[in-house]
């Protein structure tokens, strides 16, 4: 045990690596693999054709067979390799094959038909990565739909909230008026009641307002949030007062002083906001669960778990649709993860 | 975005300018105040009222005028057991089997995950190259949604997946994992931890970063030992940031239900049910609707979230007043 802190408390001296430093950068290499397999495995398998898929063991690349054109034949055949008898070792294109037999054709002949059994052919493959499980969504399912849905919960739904909880982050950190303590509390007391303990009565307020089976019955309960109105409202106090009074004094209206000065110096805290509003719509599931019942109001995750439930995995068009489902989150990670990582160790990710 | 932002904020200007002038500045600020309060008290405030009145009234009606008064008979039926630690014997069989499905996930999940990523940032606290690109690495999977991640992991996990593959391959045989419910409840766990993990990973380093190298340089010159440091002065000094660290996966463990429902279903049976899981299925999923049982079990989980909320605020109060 004293051992296994020592090397987790040392640091690494100058010059050769310490034992317990190979041990570090095993257990980070270890969790590279961990991490970004599963996912990287996911994006590989979803390139694979539906036969590659139901392969097992399963191949790492995806592959598919090779086709062949042969003179003659309209469409391109599929490619074989002959491992035994007269035309061992030549390259042949299948033209029919029925009950353990198949008929062949070799392109340098290719009037002479051959009948060989299955077991004669090794089938010639290369790495080929298939694009129909995704052409397919777009075809069989109603993919941009569920794409737009999420896309116009996401955007709007952060929009809203980045403006109201701007306003009331103002309103609670440069104006002196009597309640303001009371609703700070209040504001605190909302970040008790997650809301996965007060579904029910959500549920009826939503159904009255006639915002049941509608994308605003996802967007309007969630644009106001207390952990918004706490980050903004830190960073705005650290904005002087002086520049508040001087605008005062060249006649702007408190509203504009609002939109021309307040938000533009608060840029940074916004920025964070926003990122992690919209990571938190676009991954949103509990409350659309609940509300969107109806297939063409679906946003991609209500989709994702409808079809992973039903009987027949369709396993093909489910691995497309997740990783059309994680990109754009991916690349928010990519261009924006420092910001990303601030803001959620500011805000404890709620 | 500009583009459509400034006319709509010229407009919004012409009323809130009227307004100023009538109330003045200082009152201007309910003004300001008002979009976000109408929503947390619609949405926030009302509901936890409204809440009590569906936990003591019953029947399959969503309106409140229409559902008779039960009294505390749905908290009856809830809490109705001759033994609580064996769900059979519960009248509400299904209510206790989640209670303990979550309060054994709880433990497992919170326990390995604050294990793991306080290694993980002890680790990343370290002399390392390229710490930010590692960082971000163990920080990813907490960006993917709850489906996502399940299905990654479903695919892997699956009859035919890849893990049975190479299980066959050294010899040891494939296994059905999530027709299992002891295998299943072990990687609900797994896959909550790994999606999970890298938050928490995060602010256990931003904790451990906070501790002045004087103090550690002090203890070199001391000559104390490297678990002696370890106890005395990482441990000491990191406790605060621990204990809001494992409050924070408290709370949200309890409210585990994304990733595991779209994993396991609650299944095999109700091996991986929690308690949200058993709410959701109470008030929405199934037929009768029985609201009244969905929310008196919210406020049973409310009280539990509400109690370890005020943990959290007062040792976050203290940390930063300290």
């Amino acid at each position: 045990m004293a051992k296994v802190l020592s090397f987790l408390t040392a640091t690494r001296g100058k010059g050769r690596l310490h034992w317990t430093d190979w041990v570090s950068y095993g257990y980070l290499i270890f969790g590279v693999f961990l991490m970004f397999g599963p996912v990287v495995w996911l994006l590989l398998s979803s390139f694979k054709t539906p036969n590659e898929l139901d392969r097992f063991p399963p191949r790492f690349l995806p592959y598919a067979q090779e086709t062949l054109v042969v003179d003659g034949y309209d469409e391109p055949l599929l490619a074989f390799v002959v491992t035994e008898g007269e035309l061992e070792g030549q390259t042949v294109g299948q033209t029919r094959r029925a009950a353990g037999r198949s008929e062949v054709v070799s392109p340098s002949n290719p009037t002479e038909r051959v009948r060989l059994t299955t077991d004669q052919l090794e089938p010639i493959e290369g790495i080929a990565f298939a694009t129909e499980n995704y052409t397919q969504l777009f075809e069989r399912f109603n993919f941009l739909k569920f794409f737009w849905n999420s896309t116009f919960i996401t955007v709007t739904a952060t929009v809203l909230m980045l403006l109201f909880n701007s306003m009331a982050a103002f309103a609670l950190s440069k104006y002196e008026f009597r309640g303001r303590t009371t609703v700070l509390l209040l504001v605190i007391g909302t970040l008790m009641i997650p809301q996965t303990v007060v579904l029910v009565p959500l549920f009826l307020i939503v159904t009255e307002l006639g915002m049941f089976n509608s994308l605003w019955g996802v967007i309007i309960p969630g644009a106001a949030t207390p952990t918004g109105v706490f980050l903004l409202r830190q960073y705005m106090i650290t904005i002087p007062d002086e520049i508040l009074d001087a605008a005062r004094m060249d006649k702007a209206s408190e509203w504009k002083i609002f939109w021309r000065i307040i938000l533009p110096l608060s840029a940074p805290a916004i920025a964070v906001l926003a990122i992690l509003a919209i990571m938190w719509r676009w991954n949103d599931f509990l409350w659309p669960l609940i509300v969107l019942t109806r297939t063409e109001n679906f946003t991609l995750q209500l989709a994702l778990n409808s079809f992973q439930g039903e009987l027949q995995t369709d396993w093909p068009s489910l691995l497309a649709m997740t990783v059309l489902t994680l990109l754009p989150i991916a690349a928010v990670f990519m261009f924006l993860q420092k910001y990303i990582a601030t803001g959620i160790a500011s805000t404890g990710g709620k | 975005m500009l583009k459509i932002l400034t006319p709509m904020m010229r407009i919004i200007e012409v009323p809130m300018l009227a307004l100023q002038r009538k109330i003045g500045i200082n009152r201007l600020a309910w003004a300001f105040l008002l979009p976000n309060l109408v929503l947390f008290g619609l949405f926030a405030f009302l509901p936890v009222i409204l809440n009590v009145f569906y936990a003591m009234t019953g029947g399959d009606n969503v309106l409140l005028a229409d559902r008779p008064d039960v009294g505390m008979r749905n908290f009856a039926q809830l809490l109705d057991c001759s033994n609580h630690f064996d769900p059979n014997s519960c009248r509400e069989d299904k209510f206790w089997r989640a209670v303990w499905n979550t309060i054994w996930f709880v433990v497992l999940q919170v326990g390995f995950m604050v294990g793991f990523a306080l290694l993980t940032a002890l680790i990343l606290n370290r002399d390392i190259r390229a710490r930010g690109f590692f960082r971000s690495v163990f920080f990813f999977p907490v960006l993917l949604s709850p489906v996502v991640v399940a299905l990654v992991w479903k695919w892997i996990l699956q009859r035919e997946g890849v893990l049975n593959a190479f299980l066959d391959w050294t010899g040891a045989g494939g296994i059905n994992w999530l027709v299992d419910a002891q295998w299943a409840f072990g990687w609900s766990v797994f896959i909550s931890v790994w999606a999970h993990m890298g938050f928490y990973t995060l602010i256990l380093l931003a904790g451990l970063q906070a501790i002045p190298r004087d103090v550690y340089d002090a203890a070199l010159m001391d000559r104390a030992s490297a678990w002696r440091t370890f106890r005395r002065i990482t441990l000491p000094l990191l406790s605060p940031t621990m204990l809001v660290v494992l409050i924070l996966a408290l709370i949200k463990g309890v409210q585990t239900f994304d990733e595991i429902y779209a994993f396991t279903g609650g299944g095999p049976g109700t091996a991986t049910t929690f308690i949200i899981q058993y709410i959701y299925e109470r008030g929405f999923a199934g037929a009768p609707r029985l609201f009244g049982l969905a929310a008196a079990a919210s406020l049973l989980v409310a009280g539990v979230l509400v109690v370890l909320t005020l943990v959290q605020l007062r040792i976050s109060k203290e940390n930063a007043d300290g």
